[in-house]
């Protein structure tokens, strides 16, 4: 940036003080606090004595696992289906004003609201279950609440629309001209997709990507709702939560925090380091 | 390099053309087929997801009127009794009189102090901006569980922790930066030339900003408002971690109810789950009047064209 000089600056640029005091000090000051705080044990001990508790202790380390285990599936799902979708709904049309206000009511009810809702729908009792034992599709008692599964059905139920919503709003900001060039050069709609869209959307998709994962791996009430939070969806959150407000050791919590943004910061980096090897460009058509 | 290569061995297949007719018109027929299908296994997708999806709400309305049921396709019998059971159970007039205060105070003050620094933004070269606009970026880049621990920590070392203060300020810390993230575009897509007109007619920057700015920037801070106002409702995280037993909002007191079932009666839970519900999906079908799908859900601002 050109430094100005003093006397050219704009004073206007001070409006942003207010603003910008308040957010250091309620979210650049917290976290500076909890990284002090996470290597000054509660009860003592060396500086990593916190860091060591988390990777050595059988009811920590292993909720990273776990957490991936829940937050990768999610992921890929919930991208994975929004590039179809949004690519069939990539024109304007009613159908696609009808869909997207739909997808947005899941999103804005939040994920307690779906936990209440699909513990009575998934219940064995519900009527999912009822459906599929009526069509005769499963026999068997259908268990989906309690476990792994009511926690990744309810990351896709919040996290679908999300990761759709994004998609639709990249995919229709691409230049549809480009694919009607490539139509009229001879190309199937799959060679379109293929050719034109997909290397467009890369960096769109990459950070649909990566909002659905860290969102996913922050996954906290529907793991406790719908999960096992004792055992098979005991996540990190659940693990920083109950240090502290159960334990009050805010110490190790805070370490419980910083490893699980480490975490969501190292998935993050290599996904827009892998982007690199792609396309990287404007995404609508030159004069030519 | 591949596609040049692809479209001379396109050529010159295209070469005896009677041929290439052919297998032009079965190649298409095959496409078409293979087409549909796709179109319907994607339609098939999103109808099962948005029926279920709307199913499982309809259960939780179901279930909220239902005098028993058990195993059933429907409940025996109706009743609205549980509403007024809930309304007791959970003190839903405290709770409701709380989520008032939090929302209404995070979306005037968000407003308030974002507006200006998005103002700041839109129009000041300063020394710092990139630095400013990091800032304000990482609140929306972070989920709110890794910052609400340190956070709540904090609040506890300086006794806000379970306070209406402290409720209010953690869920500004998500909000500001999302007012500042809407605004600064809006602002910047208005004419800096008006500020210089309004100059030259002898205007000073009390009347410029009352007379010229402020009504051009009403429906940016509506939407920005309502935006807000919707997110602010849902947000569970911050809320859960900062408040004490007099300062829950709705959606916080529904997860303590969830998370004890067996206490209360699951149709009290679900009656308390509606009104959270009839109260967001309000706010959605006001806010739809004014924002797309796309912001109300997304962190990220929505492409343009």
């Amino acid at each position: 940036m050109i430094a100005l000089p003093a006397q050219q600056r704009d004073p206007k640029g001070w409006l942003v003080t207010p603003a910008l005091f308040f957010i250091l000090a309620l979210f650049i000051y917290p976290f500076a606090y909890g990284l002090m705080l996470s290597f000054s044990p509660m009860n003592g001990g060396s500086v990593w004595a916190n860091y060591i508790t988390f990777f050595t202790d059988s009811s920590m380390w292993p909720t990273i696992i776990v957490t991936l285990k829940l937050a990768v599936p999610a992921t890929i799902i919930n991208v994975g289906v929004s590039v179809p979708v949004a690519f069939a709904l990539r024109r304007t049309s009613p159908w696609q004003k009808f869909v997207t206000t739909l997808l947005v009511v899941p999103v804005t009810l939040g994920t307690v609201l779906i936990a209440d809702g699909m513990l009575t729908y998934f219940s064995p009792n519900g009527w999912f279950p009822q459906a599929l034992q009526a069509l005769h599709l499963y026999g068997d008692e259908v268990r989906l609440t309690h476990n792994y599964w009511g926690v990744l059905i309810s990351l896709i139920v919040s996290g679908f629309p999300f990761a759709f919503l994004l998609t639709l709003s990249y995919v229709t900001g691409i230049d549809p001209t480009l694919a009607r060039a490539a139509a009229t050069l001879g190309a199937s709609p799959w060679q379109q997709f293929r050719q034109i869209y997909l290397p467009l959307l890369l960096p769109g998709l990459t950070m649909t990507a990566c909002l659905s994962f860290v969102q996913a791996f922050s996954v906290f009430p529907s793991a406790v709702l719908l999960g096992a939070p004792a055992g098979p969806t005991r996540v990190i959150s659940i693990a920083a939560s109950e240090a502290a407000f159960e334990n009050y050791d805010y110490a190790l919590a805070s370490t419980i925090a910083i490893v699980m943004g480490f975490v969501q910061l190292l998935v993050v980096g290599g996904m827009l380091g892998a982007r690199r090897f792609f396309y990287t460009g404007p995404v609508t058509g030159g004069k030519g | 390099m591949t596609t040049d290569n692809r479209a001379a061995s396109g050529w010159q297949a295209g070469a005896p053309t009677e041929t290439a007719n052919g297998t032009g018109k079965h190649m298409k027929q095959q496409v078409s087929l293979r087409d549909r299908l796709w179109k319907f296994f994607v339609w098939a997708t999103m109808g099962f997801f948005l029926v279920n999806v709307l199913l499982l709400i309809a259960t939780v309305a179901v279930n909220s009127v239902a005098t028993r049921w058990f195993g059933t396709l429907l409940p025996q019998g109706f009743t609205l009794h549980w509403y007024a059971q809930a309304w007791s159970d959970f003190q839903l007039s405290s709770v409701l009189l709380v989520t008032l205060e939090v929302v209404g105070a995070v979306v005037l003050l968000s407003i308030v102090l974002g507006v200006p620094a998005a103002y700041a933004l839109a129009r000041v070269q300063f020394p710092g901006k990139r630095f400013a606009m990091l800032v304000f970026l990482l609140p929306l880049m972070v989920p709110p569980v890794t910052y609400g621990i340190p956070m709540a920590t904090v609040m506890y070392k300086f006794h806000l922790a379970g306070t209406l203060t402290g409720v209010i300020l953690a869920n500004l810390v998500p909000a500001l930066p999302f007012v500042i993230l809407v605004m600064t575009p809006f602002i910047e897509q208005i004419d800096p030339n008006l500020e210089s007109a309004a100059r030259i007619f002898g205007a000073n920057t009390f009347r410029y900003f009352r007379y010229v700015l402020l009504p051009l920037l009403v429906p940016g801070m509506l939407a920005a408002g309502l935006l807000v106002l919707v997110r602010t409702i849902g947000m569970f995280e911050l809320t859960f971690f900062t408040a004490g037993p007099t300062t829950q909002t709705l959606v916080v007191a529904l997860y303590y109810a969830v998370f004890s079932t067996g206490v209360r009666a699951p149709q009290s839970i679900d009656a308390m789950a509606m009104i959270y519900m009839a109260i967001t999906m309000v706010w959605v079908l006001i806010a739809l009047q004014f924002v797309s799908p796309t912001q109300l859900v997304s962190r990220v601002k929505e492409q343009k064209q």
